[in-house]
């Protein structure tokens, strides 16, 4: 157990040492650099030779990598070039408010999607399948930035019940913001809700088909029992890995509802640094990005893990 | 003479099996709904140059934000433009674009994700683990990093959206490989000292095709996704290209007072992606796999 | 009348097809189940045995309906009674054992909760007595350390044990009627022999009635007081148990009776022409007509009713049930194989062969090197002869599809040689072989549905090896594929199809034609009759048997069925945790005597002949791994002698007939003590 534990960590570990490389390289063999785009139509001569000293650009490429990953893994990502001021101070607000969305939206999206779900699954075909399943269809189809747009045009605007922009400082607080993310938490929400509804939908309709279910129903264990003791843990433990990366996939569209919204958060800041062609606080939003990935998918695979009695069994056996 | 007519046997054969799935696919309501909705828009697509009722680049600032009238059926938007002919043009680019994206992504995850599946062992390894890692960068990061430094030419964005959406087909085309190849039929053939490559052609692809092709048609709608919120962000198609997601954006600020301008193209945004939706849903169906278990990676 | 305890009356159920066409599954089933009986209902896959046996219970599959009639239990409908009032029957008043116990057990519950969620549901216990009833109904189906079995996870269990526990649970509710689903198909020769002989005595002990649905008359015939047949989602026949496997009076039971191989004759079974019709292709007639060998032009446009005969005690749904008593004397007679000569010359020779399936460690992947003293197959010698059928038999995990794997190239050998004519070394790597070793040994597979790609024609299927080993296009492909389709009795029309349009026997042909396109000069069978129906395995049996006399193919035989093998092969090798126990001429291995554990296969066979019982000698342990040292079967051995069985090797010695036995025990003893009993 702990050997499979420590393996999935490694090889977390593994993803981000080539995200890691595969950002640096990115923005390393690509045309342009930090210098001349800041400097614009003067990066000729000794302006561009100082601005190179200053920020470093003169040694080689790999001693650049091996001393930039050295502090990141001290947690420093260096010095942004746009703000003039250190990435970890710029990132430290965006990363707090984004967190306020997304766990706004994962909290209430998964256990809509688990309501949603299991009932559709269980009255498969019927009026509420067929009602909701239409309606996760389009949730899930239509992008972020046109649901959010359309929840602007017809909350904010036309119905004037809520904020359509978020007009607040970066260091707002969580209670001052409240108010300001019911609109991108709804359009957030509602995506990832209809396709993990779907998911467990058909993981459920999946087992309700086994032997062992048409075995309890023939057992005599009454409809509700069999659902939850038989059916659920079974449907829902495959379930989890999907519904990680469905989280994990989601973070695009968190950035574009971000915008959307302007929302000060991790999202608006890509946009932003890519725009200014900021790239060490780009290179430190991919780590950043890639590691909420690898970390929601290692936490998938460890509750998995210790929910399986196949697995938990066959280690306690070795 | 005898094997040419063989193989006009075996086209027939494909296209009677095309048919006899567009077949299935329309005996479903969604699935004709889904289909025709495609088939309206790719129709639109040729022929909207034509049906066009105004220049689509001619700016008016004395038309400027036209409530929608018979002349102008949907209004016009900012710049006084026919946001009309806007829309009916609108699909043209991310249409083109995504189309021959996803044939790109389908090709090389497809055959990337047969070959690691086949072969297994180390090599299958150290693919996996590169692909897991770009599934690990946001797609919007990596993507928008590409765009800004390339610029968004087509020659840049189909390559960029056919990479960028082909490693998740790696892992279904992976998988699918290896469902098959524990058969007895590959384990036959391999008795039989058949070549590699003559294993992946006449065993695994005729039966990973299937599954390949509903990815394919899935990335499609995610491609399109994917590309519109790149030219709502400002960097998909330059301007004065009409694109829906770039309408979008430029309309979303005067939306409380010329709603018009904004609904229209996401009517046409909305339509085409559930459209494809759809008919990737019943192409599933047809080809009896299930997707909705699939993950969006 | 007072005693019957379930009827079922006039049933048909079906389902509705996509042309919206009501085809029926069950057809006018109507029968009645005694207090204590035990009823066996036989029929083959798609005879609608098991939605008989489910509609018992008051459950239809989904996707299926009752067309009409009723099931009539304690004289309520239960096909039409609500799930609250049915809820309180299933486990209670009818409990089932299902076929597969390892997939019907719920995989996140462990074994004592999934026991006492019946107990709770069905009895009045409170938590210590439910405890104490776990406890003595572990202990009742004979599982081993009752008390820790009920803290298990289903899939920690063997086949044999999780089918015991699904008997527990079925037992929990003190049920008046079980209903069994093919409660031993799936399971180990010797398993299923102590499964069954559970299930009889748990009859016997509680005088519970029981229904017993199965496709194998072997088993049925052991714990039957009467039997229904099946054919077509029809009754055909219905009678004692003993009439009915003694003289059967409907062609179909004769002929199935006639197809199944027995072990008490040498030589071929008799085959039906033909297969079951599908449910929707059933004509007007009787179902049974393409098939039957007394039908007359009346059967081809009136259906028979089931009549009963009085005297007989029997029904029987036949126009000409008559004329098939004269036949009856010859149930028991079967046709000799041609003896055909057999050429001295050795095709292949396998020398101290070891297989195994331990992973490398890396220091041993360098240096290319297999350490493994405890391997899964060791120490394989065997000869085989030009000409002849050699048989490898044992149970799962006697490594009999190990070695097929290994002389087809398939899995690397770590010791021995594979000699292949004239004592050339065949290398165990594929790639390392010539296209002319390649194509002189050919593999049939156990599973036609998988061994066919299913994207391809039978054409395609068959012209892969052709064009492959003989470069052969065009008109000339095609011939010989025409050829090829002629040889296992099949029209060229089947050209053109896929192989989900052919039934399980028509699969098993074409792949039996594609090994033979390469003219091999050996065919390795791997459990190529298991997957079929009794019917049709008699058939592709024949087959088999008429092209190896044309062709003078070598066959390597891996089966589980001592009864097929003991029909088909000239020479047996008998095999446990991939170590010979004994070879020999086929005749002399079903003789004794014979190594102790061929004794126990051969004891536990069920014979479809109520006068022949299994014996059951061996303990019912399942053993994962072979033992390190002394003799393999020392773990279940019944004639153990002690400390040497558990530290040397036995010796090879050779019977009185020329059987090679690997056993401490003399020959002599083995006799004395096999013969007398």
């Amino acid at each position: 157990m702990l050997f499979l534990i420590i393996k999935r960590i490694f090889l977390g570990l593994i993803t981000l040492f080539i995200v890691s490389l595969i950002t640096f390289i990115g923005t390393e063999v690509l045309p342009g650099d930090a210098c001349t785009t800041y400097l614009e139509r003067e990066a000729y001569g000794a302006a561009l030779e100082a601005c190179y000293k200053r920020l470093g650009l003169d040694i080689p490429a790999y001693e650049r990598y091996l001393s930039w990953a050295y502090n990141v893994i001290q947690g420093d990502f260096g010095y942004s070039l746009s703000g003039q001021m250190p990435i970890n101070e710029v990132l430290g607000p965006r990363i707090k408010n984004s967190m306020v969305l997304a766990s706004a939206a994962i909290i209430i999206g998964i256990p809509l999607a688990l309501i949603l779900g299991i009932i559709t699954a269980l009255w498969r075909d019927k009026l509420p399948d067929i009602t909701i399943s239409t309606i996760t269809i389009f949730a899930m189809t239509i992008p972020e930035f046109i649901s959010a747009t359309l929840l602007i045009l017809i909350v904010a605007i036309w119905l004037q019940w809520l904020p359509g922009i978020v007009i607040v400082p970066t260091d707002v607080t969580f209670f001052e913001l409240l108010p300001n993310i019911i609109l991108p938490v709804i359009a957030i929400a509602m995506i990832m809700t209809a396709h993990m509804a779907r998911m467990v939908r058909s993981s459920v309709i999946q087992v309700m088909a086994t032997d062992y279910v048409q075995m309890a129903i023939l057992k005599g264990v009454p409809y509700w029992q069999m659902v939850f003791k038989h059916v659920l843990p079974n449907a829902l433990l495959p379930a989890i890995n999907v519904v990680a990366l469905t989280i994990a996939w989601l973070l695009g569209g968190v950035v574009v509802t971000e915008v959307v919204f302007n929302y000060p958060g991790l999202g608006r800041l890509v946009i932003e640094s890519i725009s200014n062609r900021d790239l060490p606080t780009v290179q430190a939003l991919a780590i950043i990005l890639a590691s909420i990935y690898v970390s929601i998918n290692l936490i998938a695979d460890l509750m998995t893990l210790m929910l399986n009695p196949r697995l938990k069994s066959l280690q306690i056996r070795k | 003479m005898e094997i040419s007519k063989i193989s006009e046997e075996k086209q027939k054969n494909l296209l009677s099996k095309v048919l006899e799935v567009l077949k299935t696919m329309a005996s479903r309501p969604s699935g004709f709904i889904g289909l025709s909705i495609l088939a309206f828009h790719i129709l639109l697509a040729f022929l909207s140059p034509y049906l066009a009722p105004y220049d689509y680049k001619a700016i008016d600032p004395s038309l400027m934000l036209q409530a929608p009238s018979s002349e102008y059926w949907f209004g016009t938007d900012s710049l006084g433009r026919d946001v009309f002919t806007r829309t009916i043009m609108g699909g043209r680019t991310a249409l083109t674009i995504t189309f021959f994206g996803s044939i790109i992504a389908l090709l090389w995850g497809g055959l990337l994700g047969i070959f690691c599946g086949l072969v297994g062992g180390k090599i299958d390894d150290v693919v996996m683990r590169i692909v897991d890692a770009f599934l690990s960068i946001p797609w919007i990061l990596a993507m928008l990093l590409i765009v800004s430094l390339l610029g968004t030419s087509t020659e840049v964005l189909i390559p960029a959206l056919g990479f960028f959406y082909g490693k998740g087909i790696v892992r279904v085309a992976r998988a699918a490989t290896h469902d098959v190849i524990a058969k007895d039929f590959i384990v036959s053939a391999r008795a039989r000292g058949h070549s590699n490559f003559s294993i992946i052609w006449n065993e695994i692809i005729p039966n990973v095709r299937d599954a390949i092709l509903v990815e394919g048609a899935m990335r499609w709608s995610w491609m399109l996704l994917g590309f519109s919120s790149l030219s709502f962000l400002g960097f998909g198609v330059s301007p004065p290209t009409p694109d829906w997601g770039l309408m979008i954006s430029n309309a979303r600020g005067l939306m409380s007072f010329a709603y018009w301008s904004v609904i229209a193209p996401i009517v046409g945004l909305s339509s085409l992606i559930i459209g494809i939706n759809l008919t990737a849903d019943a192409f599933a169906k047809a080809l009896g796999i299930d997707r909705s278990t699939k993950a969006p990676v | 009348m007072e005693n019957i305890i379930h009827s079922v009356k006039n049933l048909s159920i079906g389902f509705r097809s996509k042309k919206n066409d009501e085809i029926s599954i069950l057809r006018n089933v109507t029968t009645n189940i005694k207090k204590g009986e035990t009823v066996g209902i036989v029929g083959e896959s798609g005879s609608g045995k098991s939605t008989l046996a489910l509609a018992m219970m008051g459950y239809v599959k989904q996707g299926l309906y009752t067309i009409e009639g009723e099931c009539l239990f304690e004289s309520s409908n239960l096909l039409k009674m609500k799930n609250k009032d049915l809820e309180q029957i299933r486990g209670r008043k009818i409990a089932m054992i299902p076929q597969n116990a390892g997939q019907s057990l719920t995989p996140n519950l462990k074994i004592g909760y999934q026991i006492d969620e019946a107990l709770r549901l069905h009895t009045k216990f409170n938590k210590n007595e439910r405890d104490k009833k776990i406890s003595e109904l572990l202990n009742k189906v004979r599982l081993p350390s009752p008390e820790t079995m009920a803290f298990r996870y289903p899939h920690e269990l063997s086949g044999g044990q999780q089918q015991r526990v699904a008997v527990a649970m079925a037992l929990a509710g003190k049920p008046d009627l079980l209903l069994l689903d093919e409660p031993t198909t799936g399971l180990d020769v010797t398993t299923q022999a102590h499964v069954l002989e559970l299930l009889k005595f748990i009859a016997k002990d509680t005088g519970t009635s029981m229904v017993y649905v199965s496709h194998d008359l072997g088993a049925i015939a052991q714990v039957s007081d009467r039997i229904i047949v099946m054919y077509a989602g029809e009754i055909v026949l219905e009678g004692p148990a003993r009439s009915i496997l003694k003289s059967p009076i409907h062609p179909y039971t004769y002929g199935l009776l006639k197809s199944i191989p027995k072990l008490s004759l040498s030589g071929l079974p008799d085959s039906m022409p033909g297969s079951q019709p599908q449910p929707g292709n059933i004509g007007i007639g009787c179902s049974f007509y393409d098939r039957c060998k007394i039908a007359e032009d009346k059967c081809k446009k009136n259906s028979p009713s089931l009549e009963h005969i009085l005297e007989l005690q029997t029904s029987v749904r036949c126009f000409n049930y008559k004329n098939l008593k004269k036949f009856n004397d010859k149930i028991n007679s079967i046709t000799q194989k041609k003896n055909i000569s057999k050429g001295v010359n050795e095709i292949l020779n396998l020398t101290d062969v070891s297989i195994s399936y331990a992973k490398q460690k890396i220091l041993d992947q360098i240096l290319n090197k297999i350490t493994d003293t405890n391997p899964t197959v060791k120490d394989i010698n065997i000869e085989i002869k030009k000409g002849e059928t050699i048989a490898l038999v044992g149970e799962s995990g006697s490594g009999k599809s190990t070695i097929l794997k290994s002389i087809a190239g398939l899995l690397k050998i770590k010791d021995g040689k594979i000699k292949f004519e004239n004592d050339r070394v065949l290398s165990s790597d594929l790639k390392k072989r010539d296209s002319n070793d390649l194509r002189a040994i050919q593999l049939i597979f156990q599973n036609p549905d998988e061994s066919l790609n299913p994207n391809h024609t039978v054409e395609q299927i068959l012209s892969q090896p052709l064009k492959l080993y003989f470069s052969l296009t065009g008109n000339e492909l095609k011939k010989k594929v025409a050829e090829l389709l002629n040889k296992v009795r099949l029209g060229e029309f089947y050209m053109t199809r896929y192989p989900r349009q052919l039934s399980g026997g028509e699969k098993q042909r074409v792949a039996v034609a594609r090994a033979f396109a390469a003219k091999p000069d050996i065919i390795l069978c791997d459990e190529v009759t298991s997957a079929l129906d009794v019917s049709v395995q008699a058939a592709v049996l024949n087959l088999l048997q008429t092209l190896k006399e044309d062709f003078g193919t070598t066959y390597i035989f891996v089966s589980h069925d001592l009864a097929v093998v003991r029909a088909i092969s000239d020479r047996v090798a008998v095999l446990y945790q991939g170590r010979l126990c004994e070879i020999g001429p086929s005749k002399n291995v079903y003789q004794f005597p014979s190594h102790p554990y061929t004794e126990v296969l051969l004891g536990a066979v069920l014979e479809p002949d109520p006068d022949i019982k299994p014996k059951l000698v061996a303990k019912d342990i399942v053993e994962e791994k072979p033992p390190e040292k002394g003799c393999c079967f020392q773990g279940r051995c019944p004639r153990i002698l002690g400390d040497k069985c558990k530290n040397e090797t036995p010796p090879w010695q050779i019977g009185d007939d020329g059987n090679a036995i690997r056993c401490h025990i003399s020959v002599e003893d083995l006799k004395k003590n096999q013969i007398k009993k």
